[in-house]
C-alpha cells in the first residue's frame, strides 16, 4: 500500500510509461493540484529505490486576471469598437463603458473609429471600417491553449507590457522508475517495536533512515553544582596525597580561635567591624580553654617562647567576640591545639575546604561568603624548602607545574610566602596562593613540642578552575 | 597592604641606576615587594575624573609598590631606597643615633586629663634638616601611610610635626573641654573653637574619618607651648602657627596614643628616615617627656636589640646549608647586622629600631632566606608518613550528592551568610532566579544550618542537611516522597516503625499546605519534614508552580 490514490495512480502510470512522465502533466490529466503529485514523488522518494525524480523547471506563460477576461471577451478596443452603431455614438457615453477609457484610445490608433467633433450635442464617435480582427484575443487563447510558442518574442512583450501575460516558472519533476521499481511499495517502519521483535516481521519491513546529522535529546539527568566538583577534585588531591580532613562543621567561631590563637593582635585591622562579620545573638563564646588562653594573653602582651610579644593590654572580652569565622584556620588551630594535647607527639597531614565569611562589599569579584582549601602538614625539622616541595607537588596534581615564591608577611606565619604561577593566557605570573611556616607564638603555646614545625597554605576555591584530568 | 606611590626618576637617582620596568618588578619580588602599577599623577586623574580634569596634571611616571603590612620602613622613598641599597650591598644600613641638645632640651608635659582619652606622647627633634618640594611631599605621606596602617587610622597613635622655631617650650599635653580649645587649625584663616572644628570637619573628606575617636568625649586632648599657643588637637588636626614648611629647618615631632608601643615605633620610623636629611646625618635630637606620675624619660628610644641564633637553626627551618659566616652575610643586607661569634655556629644579630617588625628567631630566620632567595631554595618532600583519613559527615555528603544528581536533582550552591537554620529559602530563590528554565525543576543542596546551641563552646554548632525541591504544574509530593525514599535505601533505612526504620507522619508547619506536610522520623528521631509548600510561601518567592520540598538533618546517619 502507498501513501494514497495519487501516488499509486503514479505507480501505475509509470509502470505502463515508457521512460518517464512529468508531474505538472500528471497533475493535468489526474485533474489535482501540482501539489499533490509533488507530495506523492516525496513520500515514495522516502522509500527508497523505488523512483527516480529529477527536478526540472520550466517557463511558462500564464494569463493574468485581466488577460482571462480579453480572451474571453475581447479586448477593451474589440469591445469599444462592437459598442459603436453605424449611426455613431456621443463620446462622452462611450466613456462611461467599462471598457471605454482604454478601448477608446486603442481603437483610435487601430483607426477602427473616428470622432466627430462638430456634431450638435458634443463630440460623436463612428465606426471607420466595417469589421475588424481582434488580434489580441486570438493571441491570448492562443496563450491558454498551451501554444504561447506561436507568437512572436515581439508580441509575447508587448502582451506583459499591458499587463495580459506573466512568465511563470514551474518547478516538476521528471519521475522515473528507480532501481527497486514496485508498484506494491510499503510504508516504512520508523522504528523497531517490541511486536515486530517478536513476530519476527522486522525481516520484511522497510526502515526509516536516520538522520545522523541531527542532535541526540540530552539525558534527563541531574547535575552536581560545577563549583562542588573542583571541591570534589581538591579534596581527591589531598587524600591522595595522604592528608586527613580536619572537622570545620562550625561557622561561628570565637575571636579567640579564628584570631588570638594565631597570634593575630587584637588591633589588627582584620578584627574590624568593617572586615568581619561580628555575631549578636550568641554574641560570646561561652568556654574557651582557660589554661591555654593564659599562655595565649601572655605571648601577645608580653612575649615569651623567644618572642618579645606584642607589648598591648590583651583583653579576654575582645577574645569571647563571636564571629563568622573568617578563615578555615581557625579549625586548623582547634586541629593543632588536639594534636598538642595527645602525647606523645605524632606527625599530622590534615587538609579542609569549607565556607569562610568575610565583610565584602558584593561584586564581580569580591563575594562575602567563599571557600577556602588549607593544607598543613606538622613533623619534626620541617623547611621552608619542604613547604615549597608538597607546594610543588599539590600544584602538580592541579596541572599547574611553573611556580614561583615571594617572600610575604601573614600575621600568623613566618616565614611566609605567596605561591606565584604563570598563566600562559595571561602571560604573566598570577598568585595562586599563600603559604608559610606557622609562628612559634602559635604553636608554642598551644604544646607543640618546640622543634616541631607545621607548614601550611591556602587558597581559594572559588578561584580555581577545574583540574584537567579526569572530567566530568 | 599597604601600596607606596614614588616618582620613578627621582627613585633611580636615589638608587644610583636605573632599571626598565621588568628588572625592578623582578627586585621586588625578590625582596618581598610588588611592583603593582605604573603610573603618573594625569592617568591616576584621567581614569578616576575624565581627561578633561587631567589636562595640566604631572605625568611624571609614578611606580604603586605594595609593602608588606609589618614593614613601616619600607613606606617612603627614602626607607625603599635604604633597603634596596642594603639588599644589594651598595650601601651599609646606617646607625641611628640619638644626641643631646647643646642648649635645653626640648620637654612634653602630660597632665593627668589626658589618662581618660589619650594617655601616652612621646616626641623628638629633627635639627637643621633641609626640605626639597620632594623631601617635604614625602615627609607627609609617610605620616598619612602610618596614619592609615601601624596608627589604626589616628586611633592608636597620632602624629604632629611643627617647626620648633615657631613655638617656645616646654610644651604640655592636657586634655581641655572642647569649648575651652580655640585656635587657627591648618589652612584655615581664623580662629575656631574645637565644637565648632568638629561641625565643620563632618563634611571634610579626608578629616571625618578621624572625628569618632574622640567626639563625644567631655574633654579633647590638646597639646599647648609655653606661651599658649597650641600644636594641635589630636588626632585631628595640628595648628597652623606651628606649620611646617620647606624653608623650616627644626621639626618638633610629637606622637600621641592611645598604645605606647605603637607610638613609640612610630616616631622610631619617622624620625630614622627622616633624619637623613639633617645636617648630621641619622642623627635625632633628644626630647624629654614627664608623665602625669613625676617620671621622665627620653625620646626617640632608638633602641638597638641584640639577638642570637644558631646557625643550624636558621639551616634548618629553611632547608639550605650555609656556612655561619655566610648566614651573617645574608643578615647584613636586610638591615640586620650580623656576626658570628662564640663557637663559630653562633650569629649575633643586631636589630635596629626600623626593625619592629622583627621579634622572634622566625623573622630573622625569614630574612636570611629572603636574602638568600626563596626560589634558590631546594625544594624536597617531607618524609611524614601518614594514613588519608576523611571526616565522616563530609564522606557521607559527597556520596549523597553524586546519588542525589544520579536521582534527577540538580545541585545548587547558596549563601550561608545569614547563619540559616534551613536551606530550602535558598533553593526557592534560585527556582525563582531559573524560572525561564523547563519544568520541572528539580533542586537539592546538602548543606550546613547553624542554630544556637549552649553544650557549644561558642554557644552554637553547624548541622549538615539535605534539602530538596520539585517544582513544576504539579506539586509532586509523590515525587519528592519518592526521593527520601531512595536516600533510605542508600543509607539502609528500612521503612516502617522498627527500631533502626524510617515512617513519616502527618505534621503541619507554617511552611507547608495545611494536610500536605509530614514529618520524617528515622532512627527513632525526628530528622525533618516534607510536603507541599504553602501558596502564600510560593508567591513570596515570586513562584507561580506548585512546589514541594524535603529537608532533613543527615547527621543521624553517621
Amino acid at each position: 500500500m502507498a501513501d494514497g490514490p495519487v501516488a499509486d495512480v503514479l505507480l501505475r502510470r509509470l509502470e505502463a510509461a515508457d521512460g518517464g512522465l512529468d508531474s505538472a502533466e500528471l497533475a493535468a490529466e489526474l485533474g489535482v493540484e501540482h501539489q499533490a503529485v509533488v507530495g506523492a514523488v516525496k513520500s515514495l522518494q522516502a522509500l527508497g529505490e523505488i523512483i527516480e525524480a529529477e527536478l526540472r523547471s520550466t517557463k511558462r506563460w500564464e494569463l493574468t486576471a485581466e488577460g482571462e477576461e480579453i480572451a474571453r471577451e475581447g479586448s477593451h478596443e474589440a469591445r469599444v469598437f462592437r459598442s459603436v452603431p453605424p449611426e455613431g455614438l456621443a463620446q462622452s457615453e462611450l466613456m462611461r463603458l467599462p471598457s471605454g477609457k482604454v478601448g477608446f484610445s486603442k481603437a483610435m490608433s487601430n483607426k477602427w473609429i473616428r470622432v466627430d467633433k462638430s456634431a450638435a450635442d458634443g463630440p460623436r464617435v463612428f465606426r471607420v471600417v466595417d469589421s475588424m480582427e481582434d488580434d489580441v484575443q486570438r493571441r491570448l487563447q492562443l496563450v491558454r491553449g498551451g501554444q504561447a510558442e506561436k507568437l512572436a518574442e515581439k508580441e509575447r512583450s508587448e502582451l506583459r507590457k499591458r499587463k495580459l501575460l506573466t512568465e511563470v516558472t514551474l518547478k516538476t519533476y521528471w519521475v522515473s522508475k528507480g532501481s527497486a521499481f514496485s508498484t506494491s511499495v510499503s510504508k516504512q517502519e520508523a522504528e523497531l517495536s517490541p511486536e515486530m521483535i517478536s513476530s519476527g516481521s522486522w525481516r520484511d519491513r522497510p526502515f526509516k533512515p536516520y538522520n545522523f546529522s541531527a542532535h541526540g535529546v540530552l539525558p534527563d539527568s541531574g547535575h552536581l553544582h560545577p563549583l562542588l566538583k573542583v571541591r570534589t577534585q581538591f579534596r581527591q588531591i589531598f587524600l591522595e596525597m595522604g592528608f586527613t580532613e580536619m572537622p570545620t562543621d562550625n561557622f561561628i567561631e570565637s575571636s579567640f580561635w579564628n584570631f588570638d590563637a594565631l597570634f593575630q593582635p587584637q588591633q589588627h585591622p582584620a578584627r574590624d567591624q568593617h572586615d568581619t562579620f561580628f555575631l549578636q545573638d550568641p554574641a560570646e563564646a561561652l568556654q574557651l580553654p582557660m589554661d591555654y588562653v593564659h599562655r595565649v594573653k601572655r605571648t601577645h602582651s608580653q612575649g615569651g617562647y623567644g618572642s618579645q610579644g606584642y607589648k598591648y593590654t590583651w583583653k579576654l572580652d575582645e577574645a569571647r567576640k563571636n564571629l563568622l569565622r573568617t578563615h578555615t584556620t581557625a579549625a586548623s588551630a582547634r586541629a593543632l591545639y588536639r594534636l598538642a594535647r595527645k602525647k606523645p607527639f605524632t606527625p599530622i597531614k590534615y587538609f579542609s575546604i569549607d565556607r569562610v565569611f568575610r565583610n565584602e562589599t558584593l561584586d564581580a569579584t569580591h563575594l562575602a561568603e567563599f571557600h577556602q582549601i588549607e593544607g598543613v602538614v606538622a613533623d619534626h625539622g620541617l623547611t621552608l624548602g619542604h613547604l615549597m616541595g608538597v607546594l610543588r607537588e599539590f600544584f602538580t596534581k592541579l596541572g599547574i607545574t611553573q611556580l614561583r615564591f615571594k617572600p610575604a608577611y601573614n600575621p600568623y606565619t613566618e616565614p611566609s610566602m605567596e605561591v606565584f604561577s604563570y598563566h600562559q593566557g595571561l602571560k604573566k605570573w598570577v598568585e595562586v596562593g599563600n603559604s608559610g611556616l606557622f609562628r612559634p607564638e602559635m604553636l608554642l603555646p598551644m604544646g607543640l613540642p618546640e622543634n616541631v614545625s607545621v607548614i601550611a597554605w591556602g587558597l581559594s576555591l572559588e578561584r580555581q578552575r577545574e583540574p584537567p584530568v579526569p572530567r566530568p | 597592604m599597604p601600596t607606596v606611590s614614588v616618582k620613578r626618576d627621582l627613585l633611580f637617582k636615589a638608587l644610583g641606576r636605573t632599571y626598565t620596568d621588568e628588572e625592578f618588578d623582578e627586585l621586588c619580588f625578590e625582596f618581598g615587594l610588588e611592583l603593582d602599577e605604573i603610573t603618573s599623577e594625569k592617568e591616576i586623574i584621567s581614569k578616576e575624573q575624565g581627561d578633561k580634569k587631567a589636562e595640566g596634571a604631572s605625568d611624571v611616571v609614578l611606580y604603586k609598590i605594595d609593602v608588606p603590612a609589618n614593614r613601616y620602613d619600607l613606606l617612603c622613598l627614602e626607607g625603599l631606597v635604604r633597603g634596596l641599597q642594603v639588599f644589594k650591598e651598595r650601601i651599609k644600613a646606617p646607625l641611628y643615633k640619638r644626641v643631646m641638645p647643646n642648649g635645653e632640651i626640648q620637654k612634653l608635659i602630660i597632665t593627668e586629663e589626658t589618662a581618660k582619652i589619650r594617655p601616652y606622647a612621646v616626641a623628638a627633634v629633627l635639627r637643621n634638616i633641609k626640605f626639597t618640594k620632594d623631601r617635604y611631599d614625602s615627609f607627609i605621606e609617610l605620616q598619612e601611610k602610618l596614619h592609615q596602617n601601624i596608627c589604626r587610622k589616628r586611633a592608636l597613635v597620632a602624629i604632629g610635626a611643627h617647626d620648633l622655631d615657631s613655638l617656645s617650650g616646654p610644651f604640655t599635653f592636657t586634655a581641655k573641654r572642647p569649648s575651652d580649645i580655640k585656635f587657627k587649625p591648618l589652612s584655615k584663616t581664623k580662629e575656631y573653637t574645637a565644637c565648632e572644628l568638629m561641625n565643620i570637619y563632618k563634611t571634610d573628606n579626608h578629616l571625618k574619618h578621624y572625628l569618632h575617636i574622640i567626639e563625644n568625649k567631655p574633654l579633647y586632648p590638646v597639646i599647648y607651648d609655653s606661651n599658649g599657643v597650641i600644636l594641635s588637637m589630636p588626632p585631628i588636626i595640628n595648628g597652623n602657627h606651628s606649620k611646617i614648611t620647606l624653608n623650616t629647618r627644626n621639626v618638633f615631632i610629637e606622637c600621641t596614643g592611645t598604645d605606647f608601643t605603637k607610638a613609640k615605633i612610630v616616631l622610631d620610623i619617622i624620625v630614622t628616615m627622616f633624619s637623613e636629611y639633617c645636617e648630621n646625618q641619622f642623627t635625632v635630637e633628644a626630647a624629654e617627656v614627664v608623665f602625669p606620675n613625676g617620671k621622665s624619660y627620653t625620646f626617640p628610644e632608638l633602641a638597638y636589640r641584640k639577638e642570637m641564633v644558631r646557625a643550624d637553626l636558621i639551616n634548618k627551618k629553611v632547608g639550605i646549608r650555609e656556612t655561619p659566616e655566610n648566614l651573617a652575610k645574608l643578615l647584613t643586607r636586610m638591615c640586620l647586622k650580623s656576626e658570628v661569634i662564640g663557637d663559630g655556629n653562633q650569629i649575633e644579630i643586631e636589630i635596629p629600631p626600623t626593625r619592629a617588625d622583627i621579634i622572634h628567631a622566625c623573622d630573622i630566620v625569614e630574612d636570611a632566606a629572603i636574602a638568600y632567595g626563596y626560589n634558590n631554595i631546594q625544594m624536597t618532600l617531607p618524609k611524614t608518613y601518614t594514613i588519608a583519613n576523611q571526616f565522616p559527615l563530609n564522606k557521607l555528603t559527597e556520596l549523597l550528592r553524586h546519588d542525589m544528581a544520579a536521582a534527577g536533582f540538580t545541585e545548587a550552591l547558596t549563601f550561608a551568610l545569614v547563619a540559616r537554620t534551613t536551606l530550602l529559602p535558598g533553593l526557592l530563590k534560585t527556582i525563582a532566579a531559573n524560572r525561564k528554565m523547563p519544568l520541572p525543576l528539580k533542586l537539592f543542596e546538602i548543606s550546613d544550618i547553624v542554630v544556637k546551641d549552649s553544650s557549644r563552646d561558642v554557644g552554637a554548632r553547624n548541622y549538615r542537611h539535605l534539602c530538596a525541591v520539585y517544582y513544576n504544574k504539579n506539586p509532586g509530593f509523590e515525587i519528592i516522597h519518592g526521593l527520601l525514599d531512595r536516600i533510605m535505601q542508600l543509607l539502609d533505612v528500612p521503612p516502617g516503625e522498627k527500631k533502626g526504620g524510617y515512617v513519616i507522619k502527618a505534621s503541619e508547619g507554617p511552611a507547608f499546605f495545611p494536610g500536605r506536610c509530614a514529618e520524617v522520623f528515622a532512627r527513632g528521631q525526628s530528622i525533618g519534614k516534607l510536603g507541599v509548600l504553602h501558596p502564600d510561601v510560593i508567591t513570596k518567592f515570586e513562584l507561580t508552580m506548585p512546589c514541594s520540598s524535603l529537608e532533613i538533618n543527615i547527621e543521624p546517619f553517621l
